[in-house]
């Protein structure tokens, strides 16, 4: 009962670090060599990186053709990576700026690596209908620019254009909102280090930062500005490119439960890869004071219950679809679950809401050997969501003499490895040349849950009048009873 | 212009939000405060005003908007109108997503790039620190010896009572530390 009404007396913190041991042991890992795990993962990511690089080669010379995508399936393999990427961002972004917002102190000791992680999986996201357009060096078409046929413009009432806008967006304000939480922590590093390849870039990035509160002050209202700016857009992005089918006759796709369907479906299957990610990462870095088995806990609450909204939004569609009366409705969705297609709707049902089911039980959420499995499931199953999705409703349309089937070719699988190849290539070296956590912010919440304990220091933070904190708390949003 | 200033270096939050708030109440000039992390309450205790910085984002935010609106009407209505699956001119509700991405994108790096220049940061200069150790885990004050009044003896005694670690004065020239 008293872990109850004191959730905030936890220690976030285990170890019973100083903000000196929080330098040492999150640099720590900057300054040794490479862990033989480290190169292993590095040149398996590098290798599917080069695989995924002369496919995408030999499909911008050949020609989209090298795609098993056809008349009645114009989009596959390519669109459903791409909205798996840009929703594996989603949550980084909801653990830097939504989590900010309201307050979970618990967020300083991930958000780092999921901010990063938000910023790869967009990069990743990007090539893929960069390269559908089978003449990628026009993709600047795409924006409105001065130009010689007119000039012509972009038709500012497509989906399309909308998507190139919120992506580009958002893959910004993710950089900026991740590159300002470094600044001081790359000051961290500059002063620690002497000499090497590090410091230099410590050095010149971190913009000559030297810790008055002057700037901290404005730091935090940019910082508090940014997190209320980045939450409407996250929301905003997924919305657009749920869009992007919503907006369409197809049935299956044209329903207005798509925007919060897809928003909800984003952040479930990111979390899941921050989980995974935060996992390894805690383990190969020795992060364990860091990253605890309450991180843990809270994500996997995080995962059911995003994963209780995505069930929902499957149910409600299914109903939708029968309740319409709409015959070419009710036969999409019959279509999907028991069609040629049905494996792919049996995997997702599968993976996104009946394995999570197990984070019920606090046994499963305390072993990691169990959380792990459940999140690479999980990611999987949302994969396959989006598969299901864009497949199952174009490939069977109103005439049956257009239906077909779609057959993904080794080029398109080759893309798809080689974006995770993308993706955990720029991982690794992250981890290697910046610093995994957010170490700023992780001093500030290193009393939380602790008693006075640094030597000569008589009062304690969490024991100064409550006005005091109060006037913080208002200006930072963070702070108060997290 | 160069002035005297008094140092004091502090390993503790508390402490240091203790011995800020005292040196307020007894006049001290305080220059500026120099911590590894945001403390919170060390802007009260240092009297700070709340950042404008908010009025900017809001201007960017309503600026990069109405551009953004004006040009999506202008080049689908004045500019090359096209007749498109015989949607109105006015496309009002199409334009919102886009109004709205420019107008986050035009907020937030206007408000960052403000706070840049405001701050003094840009890449590559070499930090003016005061005290190493301010990015790892030192605190430290720095007050200014501003009149004939400024009793280094009692500043000393404020600073003890506070645990401090070091106290240093020094000779500050313009363009330093304290001058933002």
């Amino acid at each position: 009962m008293a872990e109850f009404l004191l959730p905030a007396q936890k220690p976030l913190i285990t170890g019973n670090k100083t903000p000196a041991d929080v330098t040492r042991d999150i640099c720590h890992a900057l300054e040794g060599r490479p862990t033989p795990l480290w190169w292993g993962g590095f040149l398996v990511a590098l290798a599917l990186l080069l695989l995924g690089a002369l496919a995408v080669s030999y499909e911008v010379a050949t020609g989209i053709g090298t795609w098993g995508v056809n008349r009645t399936v114009g989009w596959a393999v390519g669109i459903t990576s791409f909205v798996f990427w840009i929703g594996i961002g989603h949550a980084g972004t909801l653990i830097s700026a939504i989590l900010f917002l309201l307050r979970q102190r618990w967020r300083t000791s991930v958000n780092r690596s999921a901010e990063a992680m938000t910023i790869f999986a967009v990069m990743c996201a990007g090539i893929f209908p960069v390269i559908h357009l089978g003449r990628p060096w026009m993709a600047y078409w795409l924006f409105p620019y001065p130009n010689t046929r007119g000039p012509l413009w972009v038709n500012f009432r497509s989906p399309l254009v909308w998507d190139a806008f919120a992506v580009g967006t958002y893959f910004t304000i993710s950089l900026v909102f991740w590159y300002l939480g470094l600044i001081p922590d790359l000051a961290t590093v500059r002063d620690r280090l002497r000499g090497g390849f590090r410091h230099r870039l410590a050095s010149v990035m971190s913009l000559g930062w030297n810790g008055s509160f002057r700037t901290w002050h404005r730091y935090e209202s940019v910082y508090l500005m940014l997190a209320g700016l980045a939450t409407p857009l996250v929301l905003s992005v997924h919305t657009i490119v749920s869009w992007d089918f919503a907006t369409g006759v197809i049935p299956g796709w044209h329903a207005t439960i798509f925007p919060p369907y897809f928003v909800a479906g984003a952040i479930f299957s990111g979390v899941a890869m921050v989980l995974t990610l935060v996992l390894v990462a805690r383990k190969t870095m020795r992060l364990e004071n860091y990253i605890t088995l309450r991180h843990i806990d809270v994500m996997c609450k995080l995962l059911l219950l995003t994963s209780g909204i995505v069930a929902i939004a499957y149910a409600t569609e299914f109903f939708t679809a029968l309740y319409s009366t709409n015959p070419y409705e009710e036969f999409a969705f019959m279509n999907r679950a028991f069609g040629p297609f049905g494996w792919a709707y049996g995997i997702m049902v599968g993976c996104n809401v009946l394995t999570p089911q197990l984070l019920w039980f606090r046994k499963v959420r305390s072993n990691l050997w169990l959380v792990f499995p459940v999140s690479i499931l999980v990611n999987v199953g949302m994969w396959f969501e989006r598969f299901v999705i864009i497949v199952t409703s174009l490939h069977r349309d109103f005439l049956p003499s257009s239906w077909t089937s779609y057959r993904p070719t080794p080029i398109e699988i080759a893309m798809l490895l080689g974006s995770f190849g993308l993706f955990f290539t720029l991982f690794l070296l992250f981890c290697r040349f910046l610093p995994v956590i957010a170490m700023a912010e992780v001093k500030g919440v290193l009393h939380v849950g602790h008693q006075a304990q640094v030597p000569g220091s008589e009062r304690h933070p969490a024991q100064r009048p409550l006005e005091q904190l109060q006037t913080a708390a208002v200006r930072t949003g963070e702070g108060g009873l997290a | 212009m160069s002035r005297r200033v008094v140092v004091g270096v502090f390993d503790d939050e508390a402490n240091l939000l203790g011995v800020t708030q005292e040196a307020r109440a007894e006049g001290l000039k305080i220059l500026d405060v120099y911590t590894p992390y945001a403390v919170h309450g060390l802007d009260a205790a240092m009297g700070l005003r709340a950042s404008r910085l908010p009025w900017v984002c809001f201007l960017a935010a309503i600026t990069g908007a109405a551009l953004k609106l004006w040009f999506e009407f202008w080049t689908t209505m004045v500019d090359w109108p096209l007749n498109i699956g015989g949607k109105p001119w006015n496309s009002l509700p199409a334009f919102v997503p886009v109004t709205f991405e420019v107008m986050v994108l035009s907020a937030g790096l206007t408000t960052v790039f403000t706070f840049l220049v405001l701050a003094r940061l840009r890449p590559g200069k070499r930090p003016a620190m005061l005290f190493p150790g301010v990015t790892d885990d030192r605190f430290v004050l720095m007050l200014e010896e501003s009149d004939a009044q400024f009793d280094l003896v009692r500043v000393r005694r404020l600073f003890e009572k506070f645990g401090v670690v070091a106290v240093e004065e020094r000779i500050e020239e313009a363009g330093c530390p304290g001058e933002l």
